[in-house]
């Protein structure tokens, strides 16, 4: 009950601690907006892909750069919290460290998808999602994204002493797992080269996009891989980070 | 008495530094144990071990009754802790911040309103409660933290360093605090510091601790007995002749001659100091000032480690003693 209790208590914060800061939401929304509309645009008319609107075939892998940018980048809260100081009252307290991993990922995780949330209201009114209930069939899959991402994070600011070089590294993570994702284009033996299609599939981003981009376009979209391969493979994913992540925070001098 | 900390060989080792050398202390209940000396000396390392942030290297120790190495979660639970460094999220409110930390101590939902109540009247701070930390001062950062270290009614407090960086009145405040808490609370207070005042002011007993090792222990008053008594410096013209008339007619054994200046060790400064004015007067020799030394904790720590315990600061010690900084050795 103690450990719930602390676990909660540590969600709250995280989660209170994001909404207090709204210039981070806003500048959360910006990027995926500009992918959208003007990446989104121009690549439309430039080239397309078969007979799809490349801004509906777009707008899955921008909901999966939200996840993985949001969630990578809020992984720096660990460094803010040793720098300032808290992260002490929190190693200190009598509840376990599993309690305080989940605790910090439960509340990351809130953090990152309300941004994709927003990510998802937006093509919901703009219509790009055609069905609105597609809404709730995204976000459990947005979820099982999420956690694997967030405890990435977690696990690589773990290792990480100063906030310069969490930047200078999450970033050299990001752009990769964004790129050969398929987010931009599809990882398909007919439109790239083979090498580009191995490397993706050692991407756990591949497959979240690809779940929600089957979800999204439906009929229109045919799948890398069926549904079900593609979610346990995410949840394969957040398994092994979640367990990293809590060893790694949990490392005692 | 029952011995609510208690050390044995307690020691912990970075590489080739030994930062607690052996240590071995008691700690009895409801009593303010200082331990005293400068930065680096090992008094932090001596608490992270205790609070069980930081294993010892060997040798092991019990807090109220728990192994710190195999029961770190009942240690934890029993005691509380004001950190050196700040340790509040500055984001979340005063009240947020306290309520945070009875959650994670597994305070009772139904009690925690009052109890946190009762902390910040206890330091004062009912009215910013609700206010976000970042608007607090840094002493009031501080009263929030010892405040919130009382929460879960911890039996053993530990503060480390509680009044560095704060400006003399609200250190005095925070002394205040620390005074009442004990006389109200069933509580065991063990505080690190290199303020010589703060440690004469609050401790029962202090231990000087250098480079990892005791070299005193014992109440303050007794820690200053040892020096034998107060100084008295006279500037006059005539020290050589006022010592001899001094050790005939007062019959002063201690004297010496020092720049010109004549200093006298007695055993009560203030009744004597009229006396040494009266024999000058009478023998017709001029005083230029004379200066009554009584000693502090500060000359205690340079009797027992021969250096001052740091280079600069307001309570400089004798002005003759060889200052090494630490740095250099």
């Amino acid at each position: 009950m103690t450990e719930i209790r602390g676990l909660f208590t540590l969600w709250l914060r995280e989660v209170k601690r994001y909404l207090r800061d709204r210039l981070r939401i806003v500048s959360g929304i910006v990027s995926p907006v500009l992918w959208l509309f003007i990446f989104g645009t121009g690549i439309r008319f430039a080239g397309a892909i078969g007979s799809l609107n490349y801004q509906h075939y777009l707008f899955p892998g921008i909901v999966g750069q939200t996840l993985l940018f949001t969630s990578m980048f809020i992984g720096i809260s660990v460094i803010w919290d040793r720098e300032f100081g808290f992260m002490k009252e929190i190693l200190v307290a009598p509840i376990s460290k599993v309690s305080i991993f989940f605790g910090k990922m439960l509340g990351d995780s809130t953090d990152a998808l309300i941004q994709g949330i927003i990510i998802l209201l937006l093509g919901t009114v703009l219509g790009i999602l055609e069905d609105p209930v597609m809404f709730f069939q995204l976000l459990p899959v947005m979820v099982l994204m999420t956690f694997g991402f967030v405890s990435l994070g977690l696990t690589i600011a773990s290792f990480i002493q100063n906030l310069e070089s969490y930047g200078v590294v999450v970033s050299f993570v990001n752009l990769p797992l964004f790129f050969l994702s398929g987010a931009l284009f599809p990882v398909r033996g007919e439109y790239v080269p083979e090498w580009l299609q191995t490397v993706s599939a050692f991407n756990p981003l591949t497959y979240g996009v690809d779940a929600l981009r089957q979800i999204a376009l439906g009929q229109e979209w045919q799948p890398l891989f069926p549904l079900y391969y593609d979610l346990m493979i995410v949840v394969l994913f957040d398994i092994a980070m979640i367990i990293i992540g809590t060893l790694a925070l949990s490392r005692r001098k | 008495m029952a011995k609510v900390i208690e050390t044995v060989d307690l020691t912990r080792r970075f590489g080739q530094l030994t930062a607690v050398d052996r240590l071995n202390i008691t700690v009895d209940h409801r009593e303010i144990f200082g331990l005293l000396g400068p930065n680096g000396a090992g008094k932090t390392t001596i608490i992270s071990m205790l609070c069980t942030i930081l294993k010892p290297t060997s040798g092991t120790a019990k807090v109220n009754g728990y192994d710190i190495t195999k029961q770190a979660n009942q240690v934890r639970r029993s005691i509380g802790i004001v950190f050196q460094e700040p340790s509040v999220d500055d984001r979340l409110t005063g009240r947020e911040n306290l309520f945070m930390h009875a959650n994670l101590y597994g305070v009772p939902s139904s009690e925690q309103k009052t109890r946190i109540n009762n902390v910040l009247k206890l330091v004062e701070l009912e009215h910013r409660a609700d206010d976000i930390l970042r608007t607090y001062s840094s002493g009031m950062r501080r009263r929030l933290e010892i405040a919130r270290g009382l929460i879960h009614y911890p039996k053993v407090l530990f503060l480390d360093e509680p009044t560095i960086g704060l400006d003399p009145q609200t250190r005095d405040h925070i002394w205040t605090y620390i005074k009442e808490l004990k006389e109200t609370h069933d509580i065991t207070i063990v505080l690190t510091t290199h303020y010589m005042e703060e440690a004469d002011r609050l401790s029962d007993r202090v231990a000087i601790i250098d480079y990892g090792k005791i070299v005193a222990l014992d109440t303050p008053t007794k820690l200053k007995k040892t020096l034998q008594g107060d100084v008295i410096t006279v500037t006059t013209k005539d020290a050589q002749k006022l010592s001899t008339t001094l050790a005939e007619k007062l019959k002063i054994k201690k004297t010496r001659i020092a720049d010109g200046k004549l200093e006298l060790t007695v055993q009560d400064g203030e009744a004597f100091l009229p006396k040494v004015i009266e024999t000058a007067a009478e023998n017709k020799m001029h005083i230029e000032a004379v200066v009554l030394h009584q000693p502090s904790l500060e000359d205690v720590f340079l009797h027992y480690t021969g250096r001052a315990i740091r280079a600069e600061g307001s309570n400089e010690p004798r002005g003759e003693a060889a200052i090494r900084r630490r740095a250099i050795r």
